[in-house]
């Protein structure tokens, strides 16, 4: 990612990957005793763990343990995803395991809170065209899915279903300004002025 | 909205601009960073190539983690020496000064921000830590932020805030005998309740305030945030001017205190400033109070009987239910004579050097109740080593209190100093959830240090006022 620019999501097209159940919570998003980390860098790979692995850390049955969805960058889940504790651990988690949109019934709303500060799109749909997707997904696992967050679409094989993007979430993403970071890296002149006016701030100790 | 206060001055003073979201950038006079949230925010910089941008305006310390016995490195938690070692590497890497064990400087990020010169009135101040509305007391505008704030402060000095309503909260009338801040702002947080300063910045005033000296004012400001106000602040006058004049940074820059003076003079609340809110207490009828439950909202006067559920508001009534019986206590009585196991003397709300002699003026000449484990956990090694100077130290260790390194210690239990099983604690700190000081059947009973003093001596719940007559006769 550039720092000087925040790239726009206006869409997002890639894999897919389900994974079903409500109220998956931020816990088995990433269990706690992950969290005990300095840096978010390698969260990926605890994406699910309880859920993935068994106590002799041997892989279980899990969508993310499957060849088929290696790879995938769209999430299809059901109701309340993301419910529980708000650790930003959880998004990052699943950022860095390779996903860039999630297709879902309903978000825990800090939740998708984090995603957006992620830059990643929580669109919902009712749960007849989210299971039509996870079924699709499931029996074409090497064909994209496109999330289209400008138009509130999501366009698989040849079925385009509408789905909802909350309004000020596809303002952020399609008006690329989703990263407070960027947004604020880009006003260093301005900033500079500010602390320049401040008696505090003393001359000279500016990097 | 609220014009003319404090709050809108420095607010306008440090705004960028108005950003695309419709939140304000503001600029961050000082960043203040501990081991316990920075290291992600680093990572996420890492990653993005990005630099610290003002690691002028950084200043590092490390207390979450910090064990209080011994210091030797590396420590025995593998994972707190790993955070410690993260917090090094970080530091050393941005070149942000660092005030580590070896500076004789470490303490906990509120004790030492002040006491080094750091905070000062008209400044916009942030840290990951939610107690850092504790800087308010100087007149700074000052509160807690998450990890992705904490990568924005780092990468471009500014974080993107909406702007909040000003509640002014005037204290009238003279403190009584044994009646310190802390009783003042347990007070607060009882009528307003935990919530009731969500979408609030709270000006302390009035008279009460006005005579508090500045570890008063910090340990009201300090819990600001348990009663949901993301900050609070005192108006800085004679007494702040005096405070920051004596530290090393100005003693050592007497031309820059008299330059900053004029800006600190012109940022102070109006006459005629405007709030959104004003609410009075009268200072002059309060008493000790301590909490009988696992909210700080849940207080009590000393002499007054805990109240029965059934009184409360319909929406407290579950959660004092909860709470009593979390507690073990029975509505009707009053927490005077409720057994303690340990009485903590600590934390960024009440481990300053006055916070000790008020409670060391107790403790002189007496004893440890047999059964109470107690001790002292200064807020930083400055305060420790004044302390030491004065005879304190000397006068907690014959009574029978364990003198510690300064840290954050038993207020959240991160290190090896928690409660056990369902001991009960006599704490000067600031949250007595549950599970908070390290054991979930642990019991938290919040009071202000001479209190905690006179638990400990007494093995319970104990009005100071009482012994301080039997002391004197
Ligand atoms: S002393 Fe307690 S409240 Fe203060 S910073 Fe440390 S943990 Fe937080």
């Amino acid at each position: 990612m550039t720092t000087d620019e925040i790239p726009a999501v206006e869409s997002v097209s890639g894999t897919g990957v389900p994974i079903r159940g409500n109220d998956i919570d931020t816990d088995q998003i990433i269990p706690a005793r992950f969290m005990k980390v300095v840096t978010f860098d390698g969260l990926g790979e605890f994406a699910f763990f309880d859920l993935r692995f068994d106590e002799n850390d041997d892989p279980k049955a899990h969508p993310f343990n499957d060849e088929r969805f290696q790879g995938a960058s769209v999430l299809a889940v059901n109701a309340n995803f993301g419910c529980g504790s708000s650790r930003e651990h959880a998004p990052q988690a699943l950022l860095r395991w390779g996903i860039d949109a999630i297709i879902g019934e309903s978000f825990a709303e800090i939740f998708a809170g984090n995603c957006l500060a992620l830059g990643i799109p929580t669109v919902t749909a009712d749960s007849e065209t989210v299971e039509t997707i996870q079924e699709w997904v499931e029996a074409n696992p090497d064909d994209e899915i496109d999330v289209d967050v400008a138009a509130e679409t999501v366009t698989y094989g040849g079925t385009t279903a509408d789905v909802t993007v909350d309004d000020a979430q596809r303002k952020a993403l399609v008006d690329g300004v989703w990263d407070t970071t960027a947004l604020m890296k880009a006003n260093a002149g301005e900033v500079q002025k500010t602390a320049a006016s401040l008696p505090y701030v003393e001359d000279g100790e500016r990097a | 909205m609220s014009e003319g206060t404090l709050y809108d001055e420095v607010w306008d003073r440090h705004k960028v601009t108005t950003l695309p979201t419709g939140q304000d950038q503001l600029f961050i006079g000082l960043h203040l960073i501990h081991e316990v949230t920075s290291p992600q925010a680093f990572g996420m910089l890492r990653e993005r190539d990005l630099q610290v941008a003002y690691p002028e305006l950084t200043h590092a310390t490390v207390d979450h983690i910090v064990p209080t016995a011994d210091q030797s490195r590396p420590y025995s938690d593998d994972a707190a020496e790993e955070m410690m070692a993260e917090l090094e590497a970080n530091v050393r890497e941005a070149g942000i000064d660092f005030s580590d064990p070896a500076s004789g400087d470490q303490g906990i990020v509120h004790v030492v921000g002040p006491e080094q010169g750091l905070t000062q009135p008209g400044k916009t101040i942030v840290c990951g830590d939610s107690h850092t509305s504790t800087h308010g007391a100087f007149g700074a505008l000052a509160f807690g932020i998450g990890t992705s704030q904490i990568r924005d402060v780092l990468a471009t000095g500014t974080v993107a805030m909406e702007k909040q309503q000003v509640r002014k909260i005037e204290v009238t009338g003279e403190l009584g005998e044994g009646v310190e801040a802390k009783d003042v702002i347990l007070e607060i947080i009882r009528q307003l309740g935990t919530e009731g300063g969500v979408g609030y910045v709270y000006e302390y005033a009035g008279e009460a305030i006005e005579n508090l000296s500045m570890e008063g004012r910090m340990s009201i400001c300090n819990m600001s945030i348990e009663g949901g106000a993301r900050a609070g602040y005192v108006n800085p006058d004679e007494t702040t001017y005096e405070w920051l004049e004596a530290t090393d940074y100005f003693q050592a820059n007497p031309e820059r205190f008299e330059e900053l003076k004029p800006y600190w003079e012109s940022i102070r609340s109006d006459e005629t400033a405007t709030y959104d809110d004003v609410v009075t207490i009268d200072g002059s009828s309060l008493e000790p109070v301590v909490t009988w439950g696992t909210t700080p909202a849940q207080g009590v006067g000393i002499s007054e009987p805990i109240p029965s559920p059934d009184d409360l508001p319909a929406d407290k009534q579950e959660t004092a239910r909860r709470a009593q019986e979390h507690m073990r206590v029975e509505p009707g009585e009053t927490m005077e004579g409720y057994e303690i196991d340990v009485a903590f003397l600590g934390s960024c709300t009440n481990a300053r050097l006055p916070d000790l002699r008020r409670a060391a003026a107790i403790v002189e000449g007496r004893e440890v109740h047999p059964d109470v484990r107690a001790m002292v956990v200064p807020g930083s090694q400055r305060v420790q080593r004044a302390a030491e100077d004065e005879g304190l130290k000397a006068i907690f260790e014959d009574a029978g209190f364990e003198w510690r390194n300064a840290g954050c210690s038993m207020c959240l239990g991160m290190n090896e100093d928690q409660l056990e099983g369902d001991e009960a604690c006599a704490s000067s700190s600031n949250r007595n959830f549950i599970g908070r000081q390290g054991s979930k059947d642990g019991r938290t009973i919040l009071m202000n240090p001479q209190m905690v003093a006179a638990a400990a001596l007494e093995g319970s719940v104990t009005d100071v006022r009482d012994l301080k007559e039997v002391t004197t006769v």
